[in-house]
């Protein structure tokens, strides 16, 4: 009774207000137009200038439509021009990245999805305080472990190579895939798992006959968040890599920043998109989970 | 035999992630501290020197200028971040056509790597034909916006592109965080006569405490690690003018093969880190056995 009470009262209020509610929706959506063309701002830029001859770039401005459909730059960026030495482009680098990211993700969602089951399913004495011991990796500094990670690298004979990066990045994914797959598993019922056991299955028999099957979410949170992260690095990739082993963000940066010949704006702006595509496609597509890595567990990172 | 493997078949599968982190960062991290207490150069020497190296960072002028462009640009990152993210979430929490696309567009710099955003907005910075010649060519002849080439000006162009990148992000958590909040505190507020500004300034916001909390330490947390964007965008220049210790640690290491000094730096920023995440961790730990 009340209730109905409240609400129709609730009603007449918003009748009432409705002519400044309209006004205020104009500047609600007027605002986050605003926005929204700040955001855009950079991508169209980007898209346009990859798009354009060097004489338009000189001729027009940021926002000029280009001529035509000019895919050369493009073309440059991929497969460069065809002559020898200080011909750089992207292609290579874009398969070392590829080469780099597909096992560094699967070992480290793989390594998380198990460490988050022990620690959830299969609780000791003191689990607690080994989450935390691996949640602290998420946010250590990298600059504090760069020195000795080159050194080893080198003592293992694997500096400047991809299987290295793999190793890095693998490393230093664990806490985070740990993280997600750990707290996606706190909320499946341990009685499930108790049962399971109480009818002799054991522990990888429970893994892959109960867990597994559920994990479809987390595992592709966890796979969009890695591949992100370990694309879009910059650190790691410069640090202990360089020349041919180097992944694509690394060669994006030494293509743009190489002073040899005049600035081609439309090729490094082609070269951007290029190695921003994957995350991007990813973002498109799966971008619900993309967001839930970010709020969740990833709100760690 | 096998009994015991069975029994302790969780702790071994456990061993292979709490070896490598144990490893790879706690036995890094205190390598990483022991070298900063000694005199390395090129090659780390282990004979403790004290604290000469702290010293030397300490009285280093692009150590002093690489922390004063830090605390700048924390400051305004932080705050820009937080102010933007707030409006566009409340924004958005409005019941708003094509609210799915607008967050789209938001959160899209999230995507990208802040080498590809460097890229963008050093192309739109520079002054010979971005922004400030698109300014021109509109008739705004005296136009100018060269903080990119411009010593004093620089670290503010590291801010906007930043804000660009991780704005949308501290909107997610807001929208998220507004989101939770039932319906019906918001309609009982109205009812009593609460304009939409006092819900959300009075009763909306100081609910979103621990999103203000999270929002602070994430942000915090990207700007003492940034790096990728000052190499894309600036590469700490012009000159040294916007080092930042992310950078100043890397060049100190590998170009200047300053090994000891580099290292003093590195833990510098590990307690910066640490000063923030350590009570982060325990109050989400306390958060987390109250409930």
């Amino acid at each position: 009774m009340q209730d109905n009470l409240k609400s129709s009262s609730y009603q007449q209020l918003e009748q009432k207000s409705k002519y400044t509610n309209m006004f205020l929706r104009w500047f609600l959506y007027f605002i986050l137009i605003v926005f929204a063309s700040y955001f855009i701002f950079p991508l169209y830029v980007m898209v346009v200038t990859s798009l354009k001859t060097m004489e338009e770039i000189r001729q027009g401005t940021l926002l000029s439509w280009p001529s035509g459909l000019n895919l050369e730059s493009w073309a440059v960026a991929w497969g460069g021009r065809g002559y020898g030495a200080g011909d750089t482009f992207l292609r290579p680098y874009f398969w070392n990245s590829i080469k780099m990211v597909v096992p560094a993700v699967f070992f480290s969602t793989f390594i998380g999805a198990m460490t988050g089951y022990v620690l959830t399913k299969w609780r000791f004495k003191g689990d607690q305080w080994v989450f935390l011991f691996l949640l602290f990796g998420c946010f250590i500094p990298f600059q504090a472990i760069l020195l000795p990670m080159a050194r080893t690298l080198g003592v293992l004979g694997i500096s400047n190579s991809v299987v290295g990066l793999v190793l890095v990045h693998t490393v230093y994914g664990i806490p985070f895939t740990t993280l997600f797959f750990r707290n996606y598993y706190v909320s499946v019922p341990t009685e499930l798992v108790k049962a399971a056991r109480i009818d002799g299955a054991g522990f990888f028999k429970i893994f892959f006959k109960i867990l597994l099957p559920i994990s479809a979410p987390i595992i592709v949170v966890t796979v969009i968040w890695q591949f992100t992260q370990i694309w879009n690095d910059f650190l790691f990739g410069s640090t202990f890599s360089f020349g041919e082993a180097a992944p694509i963000q690394v060669a994006l940066n030494n293509m743009v920043l190489s002073s040899t010949s005049v600035k081609e704006y439309n090729v490094d702006m082609a070269s951007a998109i290029i190695a921003g595509i994957p995350t991007l496609i990813v973002y498109v597509l799966a971008g619900k989970y993309f967001i839930r890595g970010l709020t969740s567990g990833a709100v760690k990172g | 035999m096998f009994k015991w493997l069975e029994k302790n078949l969780p702790k071994i599968v456990m061993a292979p992630a709490v070896g490598l982190i144990g490893w790879f960062v706690y036995g890094f991290v205190l390598w990483t501290l022991y070298i900063s207490f000694t005199n390395s150069k090129i090659l780390p020497k282990y004979e403790l020197w004290g604290f000469g190296q702290y010293e030397k960072l300490w009285a280093s002028r692009k150590w002093l200028i690489a922390v004063d462009n830090l605390l700048i640009f924390t400051a305004l990152f932080l705050i820009f971040c937080v102010v933007i993210g707030i409006i566009l979430a409340i924004f958005l929490d409005q019941k708003i056509r094509a609210e799915g696309l607008l967050r789209t567009i938001y959160l899209y710099p999230m995507a990208l790597s802040f080498i590809v955003t460097g890229t963008a907005w050093k192309w739109i910075l520079n002054p010979t034909l971005g922004i400030q010649k698109m300014f021109r060519d509109w008739g705004f002849e005296n136009f100018t916006f060269d903080w990119l080439v411009d010593r004093e000006m620089a670290i503010y162009t590291i801010v906007i592109a930043g804000v660009w990148q991780s704005a949308g992000f501290v909107m997610a958590l807001f929208l998220a965080g507004l989101r939770s909040v039932e319906d019906e505190i918001v309609k009982a507020a109205k009812i009593d006569g609460a304009s939409l500004f006092t819900v959300y300034w009075k009763i909306l916001l100081p609910m979103m405490r621990p999103v203000f909390f999270t929002s602070f330490v994430i942000l915090v947390h990207i700007s003492i690690k940034s790096y990728d964007l000052i190499v894309a965008l600036t590469q700490g220049g012009p000159g040294i003018s916007t080092t930042m210790p992310a950078l100043y640690m890397t060049q100190t290491a590998f170009h200047k093969s300053q090994v000891g000094l580099s290292a003093a730096s590195a833990m510098m920023m590990f307690m910066a880190v640490a000063a923030v995440i350590i009570p982060y961790l325990y109050s989400e730990l306390r958060r987390e056995n109250a409930r």
